[in-house]
């Protein structure tokens, strides 16, 4: 343990990048996730191709691929950090991901829900939000948490282009320290630090929200 | 109530098993370590009748894996079969070369490992490095040098010393304690390997990629656009480097340095790698 006690504040900055990346990535896939599943099951033809189409290209492409695109071409136009590019790549790649959970834990919502929904004199809007959704989201919990999970792993990518996250701190030890093995060990410990209570959170999310049923 | 046991339940036995999970991690870095010191590469080498070499596969003019073969190619890999051939003549045996890619990251511990015998990728010597692998006598007089954009207007690591510049440095190298010591207020981006270097500097992340000069001056043959410049910032010659306490297999290097060096094969290597390189002057590579 004293190549962590060497080089601790490296480690910490690197975690810190990743809780960052994560969170932004987390929030903001969880949303583009939503409105994508929503497009894909909307009753237009054109707003379902759209979002079919941003689903099967962004969870089809590898994640480096997206991630040095944001951060070699884009970045010529827009100027942004191996940071930005990471989030932004991890935040569209998942979001396809969890699209598709979501778009599950729509259709297993019974049929009746929406129809009963409508024959009370709701919106489709309203219908949504207020009934399914809900609903969908609480069959959808232990699918969305594997995705969070990955997230979370996947974060990795920012190492790839200068992100400063954990994993480009490891590097850096790995490569001072000549102590390749320590080095990645630390970071894997890191990695199960945040991700275990974060399945741990969505166990419980889980276990709440079957007891209302 | 039996819902929030089960619950502390499950949190004190993950926190059990990660912890299990460190100490087996430590635990078998330090039996892998201590297996390891009682290797002789020289004796190894003489069983199995090879010498395997780590070489670079993404390092121009050094070693570049050329995509007809599928193997690297490069001043490096050239000296390592020369190498090779003398340090088998001087033991009178028949010793063939095998080469293992490598980066800057993964050469130290395949080399405790034992995966492989010697390194011969661009290593420059250092003291750190000194404590954990031998070197060998140098084999090429390297220095960290800039690479910039031809209209950039930046003449030398002075320009750099500036919190809105960024340099690029690959994983591993030099590089980035010459910058802290040359430019203390420039932002210093490593990226996995020269390649990605210098993706990064074309894409405008930063404005100069900071390495040895010899590599540089390969990346500006590639890229017309960008310029070496700024003198010699600190010189870093390059050796070849074996596990620590390999006294015998250091010595049957140096000795076959010395007689390529003597018997003119090492200019001819120079001469063939570096002999097209513009900007540079062999004269100064050669011994004589």
């Amino acid at each position: 343990m004293t190549l962590f006690d060497k080089y601790s504040s490296l480690f910490l900055s690197g975690f810190g990048y990743t809780i960052m990346a994560s969170l932004l990535a987390l929030v903001a896939s969880l949303v583009l996730g939503t409105v994508f599943a929503l497009l894909q099951l909307s009753k237009k033809k054109g707003w379902a191709m759209v979002g079919n189409g941003y689903v099967q290209f962004f969870r089809n492409v590898p994640l480096l691929i997206i991630t040095l695109f944001f951060y070699l071409a884009v970045a010529k136009v827009i100027k942004m950090t191996g940071f930005a590019a990471g989030t932004i790549a991890l935040s569209l790649y998942t979001s396809a991901f969890i699209a598709e959970c979501v778009r599950a834990g729509i259709l297993s919502v019974d049929t009746g829900q929406m129809e009963g929904a409508l024959a009370n004199g709701l919106s489709y809007g309203q219908a949504m939000r207020k009934i399914i959704l809900p609903q969908a989201f609480r069959i959808a919990i232990p699918s969305l948490g594997n995705q969070f999970i990955n997230l979370v792993k996947n974060s990795s990518i920012l190492a790839f282009v200068g992100g400063l996250d954990l994993m480009y701190q490891g590097n850096i030890v790995a490569a001072n320290s000549f102590d390749t093995f320590t080095a990645y060990m630390i970071v894997g410990a890191f990695y199960l630090v945040l991700t275990l209570p974060l399945s741990y959170f969505m166990q419980y999310l889980e276990a709440r929200t079957q007891g209302n049923q | 109530m039996e819902k929030n046991k089960k619950r502390l339940f499950g949190i004190i036995a993950s926190i059990l098993l990660v912890a299990f999970l460190i100490i087996a991690g430590v635990w078998a870095a330090n039996a892998a370590q201590k297996n390891q010191t009682h290797q002789d590469t020289l004796e190894r080498v003489k069983t199995t009748k090879q010498i395997s070499w780590g070489v670079k596969t993404d390092t121009k003019l050094f070693g570049l894996v050329n995509t007809k073969t599928g193997k690297s190619e490069g001043f490096d890999v050239d000296l390592a079969k020369a190498l090779t051939k003398q340090i088998g003549k001087q033991l009178n045996l028949n010793l063939t070369p095998t080469f293992t890619p490598v980066n800057a990251s993964s050469k130290v511990q395949l080399l405790k490992n034992t995966n492989i015998d010697g390194v011969l990728a661009v290593m420059t010597i250092t003291k750190e490095r000194a404590k954990v692998v031998d070197f060998s006598d140098s084999y090429f007089p390297a220095g960290n040098s800039l690479l910039v954009k031809k209209d950039s207007g930046i003449n030398s690591i002075k320009d750099l010393n500036d919190s809105s510049k960024t340099v690029l440095v690959a994983l591993g190298t030099t590089a980035a304690d010459t910058v802290k010591k040359e430019a203390p207020n420039a932002k210093i981006l490593a990226l996995q390997d020269y390649a990605s270097a210098m993706q990064a500097l074309k894409a405008g992340q930063g404005q100069a990629i900071v390495t040895d000069n010899a590599i540089l001056y390969g990346l500006a043959t590639e890229n017309p656009d960008y310029k070496v410049v700024g003198g010699t910032l600190s010189y870093g010659p390059y050796g070849v480097a074996f596990d620590h306490n390999q006294k015998g297999m250091v010595e049957e290097t140096n000795k076959a340095l010395a007689t390529l060096k003597k018997n003119g094969t090492y200019n001819a290597l120079i001469k063939k790698w570096f002999g097209q390189v513009p900007g540079l002057d062999i004269s100064q590579l050669e011994v004589k």
